[in-house]
């Protein structure tokens, strides 16, 4: 855009303006522009003549309504097409006033806290009852069973999880043994290694490792894919169909990963169980005949049960949570992340409560 | 002298473009050119790739073969800065207006003008206001987050956030799906009101005949993989592609078409 200051024939000041008023043109010199627009706006008298401007846009007038106040110069000459722009500029609505600031708020959001815990674990209780009453349906229907979804779950939950749960239990097994055989070294009581390998992975860290991976791994899925329908529909599609989502999505879920969990306990505890080995023949020299034959005589096959136990509490438990997360979430991207996060957050921690309250009941159970 | 001018008017290129997913054969030799100031229409049936042939206008997706040229620049590769300039350049309303579900409307139709970098808050402030004025949308409204509104609204707003920047190029894909008859007049008013004021160039896709009729110049007609009409409305109405016989000839495209009258 170009100014041009030109006196006219009765001495009164013009200010011509001309070239491109718009966003794009003015880009670079907006800033300075509006300074020199102001600084001719402080003369009154000032005759503004905007009819040699080839392209206004609503940004360019705004630049002059503002350099003027707010308001028109005494004298100023415009085309039709832009006396329009600067008619809606008269009277721009302001954005209505954000919520003040509530003093009570952190008070408040701990209550409310309070209640959304509350509210998750009545969610949750009826979520499961529902569920029951869904298997009682089936029991008397065997033939709507819902194989097909069941057979999915197993495949995606446990078999996909293998390679990353060997991963891990093997990388475990080794440092566990690693640490420990240094230590035992010193007394000369290598031959605990196997004790202590044994009792930890089998009964602890095979079954916690496990649940903490499928939580991550096959919780966050779930969440996502549930609240991905919601989203999409999907649900209310299901519901007008008559096919009730607790009973087609939520119940083989729950049973899927019921019994893919104690599987993956069990290959989880298996890979630990040789990476350890590995670790303490390369350590103490101890042959893997030798680990084999004393590790059924220092670990009861109680331990094994229990672990398997936990398998299938923590697996149910899991897919629960994530599944009454995922029906919880908002149609909207931001409620999705954090629908997933906390059903993460929740089914970990579940999974450690559970191991606590195991730990705790069978405290007398499969230790020599 | 005719074909300089021609070349100084062109706003979008495309050339020898394919598009393929996998195997399946999508677009074929497209050959299209748009110019400064009109309304280009691409109708097609569902599934005739015109969202294809927008998307990769927009470059969203890469031409398995062929050029597409915005502004006189290539699309594809080139100086960042290049392309961002060009981009300011282009609104798009997309179908479902896609707009942010974290950001209330303010901060939606803020969002370009913030990214400049140059505009103060003052000045966003008003020009925000001023977009929503423009869509008919109340201030009351400016605060609420996209999940607590009506289809049409969204599509409004959508329409103000690609109207941000001003841009000189706008790409309308489905513009009035989703909307009442009286909603989607006043939003094919709106568009029209636009393009008088600013000098738009507006390339959409509908399949709606009375949003078509509205507000085209030309109307480009994909069948079979190909382009096989491309010209202003009375001309491809004439012609006999039996896509195109169907689409205008049904019940549906004489009632929109007699009341076309004297701009016909």
């Amino acid at each position: 855009m170009q100014i041009r200051q030109v006196a006219s024939e009765n001495g009164v000041p013009r200010l011509v303006l001309s070239g491109r008023c718009t966003l794009s043109a003015l880009e670079q010199q907006l800033q300075s522009l509006s300074a020199e627009l102001t600084t001719f706006a402080a003369d009154p008298n000032l005759y503004w003549d905007l009819t040699g401007i080839e392209q206004l846009d609503d940004a360019g007038a705004l630049l002059l309504w503002q350099a003027w106040g707010a308001c028109r110069p005494e004298h100023l000459s415009l085309q039709p097409e832009q006396e329009r722009l600067f008619d809606r500029l008269g009277n721009i609505p302001a954005a209505p006033e954000p919520v003040p600031r509530d003093l009570l708020g952190p008070i408040r959001a701990i209550g409310n806290t309070g209640f959304l815990v509350w509210d998750h674990i009545i969610g949750i209780i009826v979520l499961a009852g529902q569920l029951l009453l869904d298997v009682k349906f089936l029991v008397t229907h065997p033939t709507r069973i819902p194989w097909r979804e069941i057979s999915v779950t197993l495949f995606r939950t446990g078999a996909q999880a293998l390679g990353i749960t060997a991963l891990v239990g093997f990388l475990i097994g080794v440092v566990l043994s690693y640490l420990s055989s240094r230590q035992l070294q010193t007394y000369g009581a290598d031959i605990f290694i196997i004790n202590i390998l044994g009792v930890s992975i089998i009964r602890e860290l095979g079954p916690m490792l496990a649940a903490i991976l499928v939580a991550g791994r096959s919780g966050s899925s779930m969440t996502a894919q549930l609240g991905v329908m919601r989203v999409t529909e999907e649900l209310d599609a299901l519901a007008v169909m008559g096919i009730p989502h607790s009973m087609r999505l939520i119940l083989p879920k729950i049973i899927g990963l019921g019994i893919a969990m104690p599987l993956v306990v069990l290959w989880t505890s298996a890979i630990a169980l040789v990476g350890g080995m590995v670790a303490a023949e390369i350590q103490l020299g101890l042959s893997y005949q030798f680990f084999f034959s004393r590790l059924s005589d220092v670990v009861p096959i109680a331990n094994l049960w229990l672990a398997l136990g936990k398998g299938v509490v923590s697996g149910m438990t899991i897919a629960l949570i994530s599944c009454h997360f995922g029906l919880r979430i908002k149609s909207n991207t931001e409620s999705l992340g954090e629908g997933t996060t906390t059903s993460v957050v929740t089914a970990i921690t579940a999974v450690i409560i559970i191991d606590a309250i195991f730990a705790i009941i069978f405290s007398n159970v499969g230790i020599l | 002298m005719d074909i300089i001018m021609a070349a100084k008017n062109l706003i979008i290129e495309v050339k020898g473009l394919h598009a393929r997913f996998g195997a399946h054969v999508v677009l074929e030799n497209i050959n299209l050119n748009v110019h400064h100031g009109e309304v280009l229409t691409i109708v097609g049936s569902s599934g005739s790739g015109k969202t294809v042939l927008l998307r990769q206008m927009l470059g969203l997706d890469t031409p398995f073969r062929g050029t597409v040229q915005v502004f006189g620049q290539p699309i594809y590769n080139g100086n960042r800065d290049v392309l961002q300039s060009m981009r300011n350049r282009c609104g798009v309303l997309f179908q479902k207006g896609a707009l942010f579900s974290a950001l209330s409307v303010y901060d939606n139709i803020a969002l370009p003008m913030r990214e400049l970098h140059t505009l103060d808050e003052g000045m966003i402030h008003n020009l925000v206001m001023l977009k929503l004025k423009m869509v008919e949308i109340e201030a009351q409204h400016a605060n609420k987050m996209p999940a607590e509104l009506s289809g049409g609204m969204i599509k409004r707003i959508a329409l103000a956030r690609a109207m941000a920047l001003n841009p000189e190029l706008l790409f309308l894909d489905e513009p009035t799906s989703g909307l009442d008859p009286v909603l989607s007049d006043s939003f094919v008013k709106l568009i029209l009101t636009l393009r008088a004021e600013l000098a738009l160039t507006i390339v959409m896709t509908t399949h709606d005949l009375d949003t078509l009729v509205a507000l085209s110049d030309r109307v480009a007609v994909i069948a079979d993989q190909h382009i096989v009409a491309l010209d202003n409305l009375r001309n491809v109405i004439g012609n006999s592609h039996p896509f195109i016989t169907n689409f205008f000839g049904g019940d549906r495209g004489k009632r929109a078409l007699t009341g076309m009258g004297d701009n016909f």
